[in-house]
């Protein structure tokens, strides 16, 4: 399986990349770490005439921190963020999120920028974004903009980027302290993208939730949040009942696609499963 | 499609060549190269057999083009063996505990083992067995592989090696 032809470009920086892609057009795609898009091409489900190659760009890499956030560079590998000191000891539910993504060789490769970017509801970043409240700033021939992870998902492939735009880093509010978090995954086996996947952040007050945020990936076209369902939780203590409640408007808001991984009905059904862990756990994890 | 000039270092040799942008680093590596050492088995980035270490990453060379590993150093199976041609540890495992059946797999194998052997010279059978979970094996369990790996470890770190009891 060999991709069709293309001409390959690697600017060297930001602004480069946006005149490249905005001259070139529609047909010019970026390419990141390129395990989404390069066994896309391999099957000719993408023929993208120019590929504008992001690994020249210095910019684009790197964790630092800016205020209460964590500002994470579009190139950032899943590899580079298991290691980082700074993402497991600010928001340890990203380290625990990405070691379930693929396998190592993907890892070293795959970038935060691409996997956000790509719009594939299977992945597991965008949810995890959605429930921290993450921004992702675009950059485009006509500057920058700042978009919420929440609002940049509009369908299966489909986001808030106009062509020509780049998405140059994400930047991650930091949770607060003693904060409890689970992201629960399943999945047919290691490498394996989300049968169905629930992201909880929460703080207790009292022994009671007094914030959650919950997000879902693979149970829609874009992943979600599970807004309902973190409201029937707060104020409890997470009894047999309100976890019911929860997975139940949870799954209330799922519609995930028939596919090798079950019918519609088996996914839901394992998505709220997922909520209920993800929550039990978050708030074992609780100080 | 022109060709471009490529050049990067493979096994410690300056290697040089002219690719289409669109020909893999695995068919770079094979069929320019005439290094077959580094197989393919899946093209579709799930079973690992085409694994060479590229500046210090396992990487599947079925899902990166030759273009992007300008300038960069790689190591295939064929420059695992130590430097005066006997075998690495890791090969010498590999053979002592009877890590392969067919022997697809183990060149991958063996180039992903080494660099998670760098990363963490002592890993637990766990950590063994997640860090070779982007490699497939269709003949074996899995279980003298990862003895093999675990015989390399004892060896580079110095210590005897034991089986676990069964
Ligand atoms: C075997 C296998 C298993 C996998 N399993 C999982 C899994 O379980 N969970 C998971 O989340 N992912 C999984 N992945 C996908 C992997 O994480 C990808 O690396 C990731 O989805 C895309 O990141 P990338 O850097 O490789 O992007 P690329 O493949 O380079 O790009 C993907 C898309 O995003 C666009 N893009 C990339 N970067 C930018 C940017 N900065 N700005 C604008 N557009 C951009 C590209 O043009 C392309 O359309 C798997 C991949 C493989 C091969
Ligand atoms: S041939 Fe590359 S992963 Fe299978
Ligand atoms: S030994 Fe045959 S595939 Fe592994």
């Amino acid at each position: 399986m060999i991709p069709g032809s293309f001409s390959y470009h690697r600017p060297a920086s930001v602004a480069d990349a946006v005149k490249l892609l905005s001259d070139l057009g529609e047909d010019a795609r970026p390419l990141a770490g390129g395990h989404s898009l390069v066994p896309m091409m391999k099957l000719r489900l993408a023929t993208p005439a120019h590929l504008v190659d992001l690994h020249g760009i210095a910019a684009l890499k790197g964790i630092s921190r800016d205020g209460n956030n964590l500002v994470i560079g579009a190139m950032t590998t899943q590899h580079e963020l298991l290691a980082s000191d700074e993402v497991a000891k600010a928001m340890p539910i990203m380290h625990e999120a990405a070691l379930l993504i693929a396998d190592p060789q993907v890892r070293y490769r795959g970038t935060i920028g691409g996997n956000v970017a790509n719009g594939d509801p299977g992945n597991d970043m965008p949810a995890l974004m959605m429930t921290l409240g993450a921004t992702y700033r675009l950059e485009g021939a006509s500057g920058a903009r700042d978009v919420p992870a929440a609002d940049f998902y509009q369908g299966a492939y489909f986001t808030a980027l106009e062509p020509g735009e780049i998405l140059t880093s994400v930047s991650v509010p930091v949770p607060a302290t003693g904060h409890g978090y689970a992201y629960e995954k399943l999945k047919r086996k290691v490498g394996d993208y989300a049968t169905a996947a629930a992201a909880v952040v929460l703080t207790l007050a009292g022994g009671k939730v007094a914030t959650c945020s919950i997000g879902l990936t693979n149970v829609h076209e874009t992943p979600l949040l599970a807004a309902d369902a973190a409201k029937v939780v707060i104020g409890t203590s997470l009894d047999a009942a309100t976890l019911k409640k929860a997975a139940v408007a949870a799954e209330a808001i799922m519609a995930p696609a028939a596919d090798a991984r079950g019918p519609v009905e088996y996914r839901k059904h394992v998505g709220g499963i997922m909520v209920t862990r993800a929550l039990q756990r978050a708030a074992a994890v609780a100080k | 499609m022109a060709k471009t000039h490529v050049t990067m270092k493979v096994n410690g040799a300056e290697v040089e060549g002219l690719v289409e942008p669109r020909t893999l680093l695995v068919h770079f590596i094979r069929e320019n190269l005439q290094m077959t050492g580094t197989h393919i088995g899946c093209e579709t980035t799930h079973c690992g057999a085409c694994t060479v270490d590229i500046d210090g990453m396992s990487v599947k060379s079925c899902t990166m083009f030759a273009v992007q590993a300008e300038g960069s150093d790689i190591t295939t199976i064929e420059g695992m063996a130590n430097a005066d041609g006997t075998l690495s540890a890791l090969q010498e495992g590999f053979r002592m505990m009877h890590g392969l059946q067919c022997g697809f797999c183990t060149p991958g194998m063996i180039v992903r083992a080494h660099r998670l052997l760098k990363e963490n010279p002592s890993p637990s059978e766990p950590e063994i067995r997640m860090g070779i979970s982007g490699n497939i094996c269709r003949c074996t369990g899995y279980q003298n592989i990862v003895k093999a790996i675990q015989y390399a470890a004892a060896k580079i770190n110095g210590v005897e090696f034991r089986e676990a009891a069964e």
